[in-house]
């Protein structure tokens, strides 16, 4: 869901210990009661969580297995329900994959994703670290907490909103092309151009979301120990040297954590806002990887297809989080999934 | 914060201060100035909405007809009836389920704990996809039930994280004592650990709450029936699409205009998100989340 948290790092350490023979030595040895008397003791524990868990199975791992259709030429109404027709669904190898690699409509979104991503990695991500050291030199605290207010409200929008508010602001009714024309200007097409939509989007990911990433930033910042800048200072640095020996360095391990996290998830570039704008803009410049499998399968019936897209995307999503860590680990950050 | 500039620090240049005045300025006003306009539009005249041109920034008067008719019945009270349920019912769902498991997965040690706390985490990592998942909440019969905009999401394992981490963080020697005197684990849950917790169920069940609020895809996905529509697939209608919505018992020409119609709905969409925003955002800058990116 949209309202999380820009980072899941709390959970690099528990990741970093899957079960298995990792266990730090000294836990085996402690003697252990038999299990028996374990489930005894535990079974409030296991039944607490079994629900939440049979949410995930029936809701994420399902589903996950449910990625065979792809092999499949799955015909919605050779059954029933969705389980008998996968049941009586002929089963053709990589054949939707033949059919994807050959398809210029499938290279095109991918290019265009491709492309989004690299543009708001050079737009977008050092934004939030920008406004994040900006808003830490300013000494009033009543003025940055009101700052902070403000600009964090939009991430809690829904993206059918800041879709809105960008048409009622920008679109060619909106309220700058109002101003213009009352001062005899024609207003510039701004919501529905296709050479400027990258432009658009990345703006629209800034106001929705470029102040509550600073959040991570400023929690950064103020864990940098403040005798670091008073000594560097007085051996003579000035306010952008210490910015660059003192604060960057501070940021880095965010910066690179942030940054896995984002190659990993290249091939995303927010589903709902391109499925929103992509018919007033065209698909020439909206059609990426999702609104592709959006477009194949649920409105055509090509299951199988559009479930090939989508594994097609998430492996290679799965491969490039993993080598954007191991990057990480060789150019010495603690990254994503540390070792033990 | 400190209020005053460290000794060692070099007086700030005139120009620096009035660039960083530049930029907090416009970074404020880019968020304030949206939602000032939409909202004074949609209490706007005909007349004042077009003499200005569509969108009004300077109000003369106030006309609340708009919010009148679009809570006089019709689509938009009813989508707005739809979101509330929604949003309720699937906070009291997630949360519940949340603070059970969160609790559940506390204590390394007890059985199954890694294989659990794995089955939990490694959802970071695969994600389903759309087509199955469509199949799967489909197959299970949620085609056009509201249940589809809940069950489908309810846990959000980093929320999960969030309060385990919590949990963890609270002294054990409450608990244990409380478990020599005999009570259950569930007892436990409910008389000690949640009235220390309050701070993260309340953000938690906030996060969730704008969630659910903020449904849109999943009800283009599988509800299919008007009358079941949350009110972010209606604004989508109306603004994106430029579709009129009907309103029960009022002609056309009766109607106030379009403009203060469709800006007003925006301003119902946005109005629980602001008016929660304060709770929410008391909470997270000091405490729950950094606390969770710290690990």
């Amino acid at each position: 869901m949209s309202t999380e948290a820009p980072v899941a790092a709390g959970t690099s350490d528990e990741l970093a210990r899957p079960p298995g023979p990792t266990q730090p030595p000294g836990k085996r040895r402690r003697p252990r009661m038999p299990l028996r008397a374990r489930l005894r003791r535990d079974w409030p524990l296991l039944l607490m969580t079994a629900p939440a868990a049979l949410l995930l199975l029936v809701f994420h791992y399902l589903p996950t297995l449910g990625n065979v259709v792809a092999f499949q030429d799955y015909n919605p109404y050779a059954g029933d329900g969705p389980l008998s027709a996968f049941l009586a669904s002929e089963w053709i190898g990589f054949g939707n994959f033949n059919t994807l690699f050959s398809d210029p409509a499938f290279w095109d979104a991918l290019w265009n994703t491709l492309t989004i991503t690299a543009f708001q990695l050079v737009f977008y991500f050092p934004l939030p670290i920008g406004l994040a050291i900006l808003l830490n030199s300013v000494i009033s605290g009543k003025l940055r907490a009101f700052i902070q207010t403000v600009v964090y409200l939009p991430h809690f929008f829904s993206w059918v909103l800041v879709v809105t508010f960008f048409v009622q602001m920008l679109g060619g009714a909106g309220l700058l092309a109002q101003e213009l024309r009352q001062a005899g200007v024609e207003p510039p097409n701004i919501m529905t151009n296709p050479d400027t939509f990258i432009v658009l989007v990345t703006a629209e990911s800034v106001w929705k979301d470029a102040g509550w990433g600073m959040i991570v930033f400023l929690a950064a910042l103020a864990m940098i120990d403040p005798n670091l800048y008073e000594q560097s200072a007085v051996d003579g640095a000035g306010r952008w040297r210490r910015l660059w020996h003192v604060t960057l360095p501070g940021l880095r391990p965010v910066i690179v954590l942030l940054l896995i996290l984002r190659l990993g998830d290249a091939l995303s570039v927010g589903f709902e806002q391109f499925l929103l704008q992509r018919d007033a803009v065209g698909r020439d410049a909206a059609e990426v990887l999702d609104t592709f499998v959006y477009y194949q399968s649920i409105t055509t019936g090509n299951f199988g297809f559009g479930a090939a897209a989508g594994l097609f995307k998430a492996a290679v999503g799965l491969v490039l989080i993993l080598v954007a860590n191991r990057v990480a680990h060789m150019i010495g950050e603690r990254g994503l999934i540390s070792r033990q | 914060m400190s209020g005053t500039r460290p000794a060692w620090e070099e007086k700030p240049t005139p120009v620096g201060l009035a660039g960083k005045g530049a930029a907090l300025t416009v970074m404020a006003l880019v968020v304030l100035i949206p939602l000032w306009s939409v909202l004074v539009t949609s209490l706007s005249s005909r007349k004042t909405i077009n003499d200005a041109g569509g969108m009004v920034m300077v109000p003369k008067g106030i006309d609340a007809s708009a919010y009148v008719t679009i809570f006089s019945g019709g689509i938009v009270t009813r989508a707005l009836w739809v979101s509330t349920l929604v949003t309720v019912a699937g906070t009291l769902v997630s949360l519940t389920l949340t603070v059970l498991a969160a609790y559940g997965l506390s204590r390394p040690g007890s059985v199954g704990h890694r294989t659990l706390l794995f089955f939990f985490l490694l959802t970071f990592l695969i994600y389903p996809g759309l087509v199955p998942s469509y199949l799967v909440v489909t197959g299970v019969g949620l085609k056009d039930s509201l249940w589809a905009l809940i069950l489908p999401s309810a846990i959000s394992v980093f929320n999960l994280v969030v309060v385990r981490g919590f949990f963890q963080g609270l002294p054990n020697e409450l608990l244990d004592s409380a478990r020599i005197d005999g009570a259950g684990e569930f007892r436990i849950l409910w008389r000690i650990v949640l009235p220390l917790s309050r701070p993260v169920v309340a953000v938690v069940g906030l996060f969730y709450a704008v969630g659910y609020w903020n449904v849109w895809f999943s009800a283009l996905l599988y509800i299919d029936s008007n009358d079941k529509f949350p009110i972010q697939r209606i604004l989508q209608s109306m603004i994106l699409q430029g579709q009129s919505p009907s309103f029960s018992g009022q002609s056309v020409g009766s109607l106030p205009p379009t403009q203060a119609i469709k800006m007003a709905v925006v301003v119902v969409t946005v109005a629980p998100i602001v008016l929660i925003y304060p709770f929410i955002q008391r909470h997270f800058v000091k405490g729950v989340i950094v606390g969770a990116i710290k690990g």
